[in-house]
């Protein structure tokens, strides 16, 4: 479980986030929505530890990760998987050494066995037979496959994923989501979703929050979102033409 | 930003890059690495330049001491002198901050813009370290070989330049070229080159490590990469000549 308390950052004179306190909870695929340049992926960047939060806490299993000895601070990094908005997979290694890498700089494994363990997490990816490929030779959805393997690598409690689906066509964004779901459920872990797609937020969404200008706006359940009366929340829903015919049938049967 | 703050973030980022090493054999594997690529490759660049700029400088030497009292072994003389001590190390060091410096800042900008600096860290990687250090050594131990040799190719190409136009005849050469050596000028040369070795790499890795934005900004971290190492290397020559010459 990881909370956020009374969370904080700014950027120079400039106010990312203001006050944002959250749950995220284990087992369950959290997500944070909200319209692009909301500050969805500073958030983010702010609870691993990437960014300082000038006021706030990030509570891993209750222990404050700011406060931490760097030592401690180590020790949860290795416990996090992160898919970047790009995949930021090594553009200078090969499918099997990204995912290897991790391992490598963190596990005391001999060589056999790291392939052994990279293969396993490529398999559950549906990522076979690619592993002297480099990134630039992968479509958008293998290289989001492939960053999900290395996130997985070392086993994390926490995975944290940045629009996974970004920049993917509907039927692989959701094969990703579905992946992520599974992945989520088989591992128990804490898993968190940045996206501004409404079909995954309806896919996999079951713990959300909204951000608005930097603040917490709205949280609940998928099926509260599509009643709540929250103006900007519903601006954002209904912002696709899919999602306006969906509310002008839900209208429609009462 | 101002100079200050620049300054004092480039001493931070020196010493993330300094701190123990994770894995120490994987980055000897990445210093090897480097060592092929910003070394060895850089060999025909240095070999080329050297060449012409030794023939240059013969050329150049006895068409402006025309005259009867000057012995004609100086011609020598001043092509190893201004070979070893200025040519070899620093013009060679600032063609390297053109080639190498770019290179460098380019290919960590990059990493910083597409997010694979911050994957580095959130796995718990000392991300300064594992991509700046490995160059810094590489480039320490390679360049002098590569100024070295650049300083035997330039007395070689002022050798036949000299005596293929006929002015100035392989012995009074070899005799220039071996009156009142001072072994300390190559030390100096070298000592200068392992500094400009460290300018380059940390500059340059520096400019890239703070790359923010997009392709438009790696390129303006890779020019500035080129331009701040060339200006720190002249400082830092300047610097170094009147400290270990006078
Ligand atoms: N490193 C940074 N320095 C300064 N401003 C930043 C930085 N990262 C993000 N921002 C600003 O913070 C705001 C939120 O960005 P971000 O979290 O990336 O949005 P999104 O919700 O699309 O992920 C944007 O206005 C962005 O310009
Ligand atoms: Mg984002």
């Amino acid at each position: 479980m990881i909370e956020v308390q009374g969370l904080s950052k700014r950027f120079g004179t400039v106010q990312v986030l203001t006050d944002i306190n959250a749950v995220f909870a284990k087992g369950q695929v959290n997500q944070i929505i909200g319209k692009s340049g909301s500050g969805k992926s500073v958030l983010a960047k702010c609870i691993v530890g990437l960014h300082k939060p000038e006021e706030g806490k990030v509570l891993y299993e209750g222990r404050s990760f700011h406060d931490m000895e760097a030592e401690d601070m180590r020790g949860i990094r290795q416990e996090i998987g992160m898919l970047f908005q790009g995949s930021a997979l090594f553009d200078s290694m090969s499918v099997l050494e990204n995912v290897m890498f991790p391992l490598k700089m963190f596990s005391a494994m001999a060589r056999s066995e790291m392939e052994d363990r990279a293969h396993v997490c490529l398999k559950r990816v549906n990522i076979l037979d690619k592993d002297a490929l480099y990134p630039a030779e992968l479509s958008g959805g293998m290289q989001k496959r492939v960053g999900i393997a290395r996130a997985i690598a070392m086993n994390p409690k926490y995975l944290f994923c940045d629009e996974p689906n970004s920049g993917l066509d509907p039927q692989t964004s959701i094969v990703i989501d579905e992946l992520i779901k599974e992945l989520t459920e088989e591992f128990n872990t804490t898993t968190i979703v940045i996206t501004h797609d409404m079909n995954s937020v309806m896919e996999t969404g079951e713990n959300i929050i909204f951000i608005h200008k930097g603040r917490m706006w709205w949280k609940g359940g998928r099926e509260e979102l599509l009643h709540s009366d929250n103006k900007e929340l519903n601006e954002f829903i209904f912002a696709s033409a899919l999602m306006r015919q969906v509310k002008k049938a839900m209208i429609k049967n009462g | 930003m101002s100079i200050i703050l620049h300054i004092g973030r480039y001493f931070m980022l020196l010493r993330d890059t300094l701190s123990r090493p994770e894995r120490v054999s994987l980055y000897w594997k990445r210093t090897v690495e480097e060592m092929d690529l910003l070394g060895v490759k850089s060999l025909g660049i240095v070999a080329l330049l050297s060449v012409f700029m030794g023939a240059v400088i013969t050329i150049q030497t006895s068409t402006n001491i025309d005259s009867a009292w000057i012995p004609s072994y100086v011609v020598g003389f001043t092509t190893r002198q201004s070979t070893i001590l200025e040519f070899s190390p620093t013009i060679i060091s600032l063609i390297l901050a053109g080639k190498v410096g770019s290179n460098i800042a380019a290919e960590i900008g990059s990493m910083r813009v597409k997010e694979q600096i911050d994957a580095l860290d959130i796995m718990g990687v000392n991300s300064a370290g594992y991509l700046i250090l490995p160059k810094i050594v590489a480039s320490v131990l390679m360049n002098p070989f590569l100024v070295m040799i650049s300083m035997f190719l330039s007395i070689f190409g002022g050798w036949l330049a000299g005596v293929g136009t006929g002015i100035i005849s392989t012995e009074a050469f070899i005799e220039g070229i071996q009156y009142d050596f001072d072994p300390f000028t190559v030390i100096y040369a070298l000592i200068k080159t392992v500094v400009f070795a460290f300018i380059i790499t940390t500059v340059s890795a520096y400019q890239g490590y703070y790359t923010s934005g997009g392709t438009r900004e790696v390129g303006i971290s890779s020019t500035r990469a080129v331009v701040y190492s060339d200006v720190v290397i002249l400082i830092a020559n300047y610097a170094l000549t009147q400290l270990l010459l006078i």
